[in-house]
């Protein structure tokens, strides 16, 4: 299957991961058969990493608090910053890690069940690792839009249900 | 003494109402209905052209405009006609409508004398047979045939032609059907139109939603523009139905007397529907992609959906309706479209509302979401197969 195809579909299952096969099949007029192998080679070559929903947790956890952390770090040679930031990555707290341009190396999101928790984190095993220089924690306090998605969206279908 | 109803114009009493309305308030009056009856784009206007309307009005823009329109728009509007390889000077041969509905009224009032014939291939737009009548001219519909993918022919246009004979409407791609038309085939019927001497108003509203081939324009072909009003506007390929900017492009000869009524009626378009119309042209062209794109998508799950239930259905290639064909379950379009909505909550269009020759059909609009696509096929798969 050629490159544009395989975007498509990737576009399908990053909108709506539940598509099946077989209707995003009929959808780009493809072979059932072509689409799932086209699908196992992306899932084989780690273009698609997992199957996941956008869930606003605001809505169902109220002990939950995300924070975004700058880390600056002093660069190791041969490695640069990818040692450093595998370290950090590992923390099964973390759930992201960027390398980042400007003032700071690599942002570092966290997710915990309370603020202690997260402070913890910070200041018992991330701002302890060698090479970690300096940490600014913020707390995220509302999502409003991620992953492209926007939160409590109050756009319905306005339609009349018949017109011309 | 007579009534007040006996005083009003009798052209506008003898004026059936729209076969749509009767669907309209059934569908209305019941829940959890899946609706594929709207004409209309379900995106939301993009962001950028919303936000640049809030933008204008801040900025103060809440006056008149010239009766042609904001002169940057009709600029921005004769850049992309050129796309389609079509020229027009937008000081002189453009003018903003309210919609490419007001387009097509003040181009009919422009070119009837009373009497003359408006030659509307079917199934057709439900206002073109009205439209032409309140212009004083009559209506004479032009029968295609779905197994001749709803195609206008020279030869079923030179049947219908009579010394009366003055205007064709062209709406391609079509509503209800999808069909579009080749070059070669708009060849055939600029051949008849220019042996007839008759004009054209071709509604290419749908341009921009031409899944299979390219759009052409019959202006474009050899001797038709001088005898075309080509109307457009933003609503289908940006989703902006409700902001009613269209427009009509025509020799200045011919605009230049539209201008006269549109002058006298409107005035103007909105300032800040054509301020966001401007953005969109400008600007809205990913927002426009990443629509058309869901449109074809949708189009082909619909339409395999359809045949899969057992309804024939003929490939659209423009536009966002499927037009099957429902005549296997011996019932009429009528009986099908309410004995679905009533049994089924789907709610689809009788295509005898787009003329006689739509009878045994209905029209599906796939401006809808997959998830609601895949749930009216199997309600409407439910209801066919309750009938056998």
């Amino acid at each position: 299957m050629d490159k544009k195809r395989k975007l498509e579909i990737l576009h399908l299952l990053h909108e709506n991961s539940r598509l099946s096969v077989e209707t995003i099949a009929d959808m780009l007029g493809e072979d059932p058969q072509e689409v799932a192998q086209a699908i196992a080679e992306m899932e084989r070559d780690h273009v698609i990493l997992r199957y996941s929903a956008v869930v606003n947790w605001d809505k169902v956890e109220s002990q939950r608090v995300t924070a975004v952390i700058d880390v600056k770090v002093t660069p190791q040679r041969e490695v640069g910053f990818d040692a450093i930031a595998e370290r950090i990555y590992r923390f099964p707290e973390v759930s992201a890690v960027y390398l980042m341009s400007g003032s700071f190396d690599l942002q570092v999101i966290v997710e915990g069940r309370h603020i202690k928790e997260v402070a913890q984190f910070v200041s018992q095993k991330l701002s302890t690792i060698e090479h970690v220089n300096s940490t600014t924690t913020h707390f995220l306090l509302k999502t409003y839009k991620s992953d492209g998605v926007i939160f409590d969206d109050q756009e319905g279908d306005q339609r009349l249900v018949i017109s011309p | 003494m007579s009534t007040i109803h006996e005083r009003l114009s009798p052209v506008v009493r003898n004026l059936p109402p729209s076969g749509i309305r009767r669907f309209f308030d059934l569908a209305n009056q019941m829940e959890d209905v899946i609706s594929l009856g709207v004409g209309e784009p379900d995106f939301v206007t993009p962001w950028r052209v919303r936000e640049a309307c809030y933008y204008s009005l801040e900025q103060g823009y809440t006056s008149y405009t010239s009766n042609h329109g904001l002169p940057e728009l009709r600029e921005a509007i004769a850049a992309y006609l050129e796309n389609f390889h079509l020229q027009y000077d937008p000081m002189k041969e453009l003018v903003i409508t309210i919609g490419g509905s007001e387009a097509i009224d003040i181009a009919l009032r422009t070119l009837i004398c009373p009497g003359d014939e408006v030659l509307i291939p079917e199934p057709a737009y439900v206002s073109y047979r009205p439209c032409a009548i309140l212009a004083g001219a009559v209506p004479v519909g032009v029968e295609t045939r779905a197994d001749d993918d709803f195609r206008l022919t020279a030869e079923l246009l030179r049947e219908r032609i009579t010394p009366r004979s003055k205007v064709l409407i062209l709406c391609f791609p079509n509503n209800p059907t999808g069909a579009i038309m080749s070059e070669d085939d708009l060849r055939s019927i600029a051949q008849v139109v220019i042996e007839h001497d008759l004009f054209v108003i071709s509604d290419e509203i749908y341009a921009e939603l031409t899944y299979e081939g390219k759009h052409v324009s019959i202006a474009s072909l050899p001797g038709m523009k001088e005898r075309t009003i080509l109307v457009s506007g933003m609503s289908k390929a940006f989703a902006m139905t409700g902001w009613r900017i269209g427009y009509a492009a025509a020799p200045e000869e011919i605009l230049s007397e539209m201008v006269k009524i549109h002058q006298y009626t409107i005035l103007c378009a909105p300032i800040m529907g054509q301020k966001a119309a401007l953005e969109a042209l400008k600007h809205g062209q990913v927002e426009k992609k990443h629509m058309v794109e869901r449109y074809n998508q949708r189009r082909r799950l619909i339409v395999k959906g359809l045949r899969e239930i057992g309804l024939a259905c003929h490939e659209p290639k423009g536009a966002f309706y499927a037009f099957p064909d429902i005549r296997s379950t011996g019932l009429t379009s009528e009986q099908f479209a309410e004995g679905l909505l009533r049994y089924g909550k789907v709610a689809v269009v009788p295509g005898n509302v787009f003329g006689e020759c739509g009878e045994g059909f209905v029209r599906c609009s796939y401006a809808t979401s997959v998830d609601q696509i895949q749930r009216a096929l199997e309600r409407i798969d439910r209801f066919v197969q309750s009938l056998k």
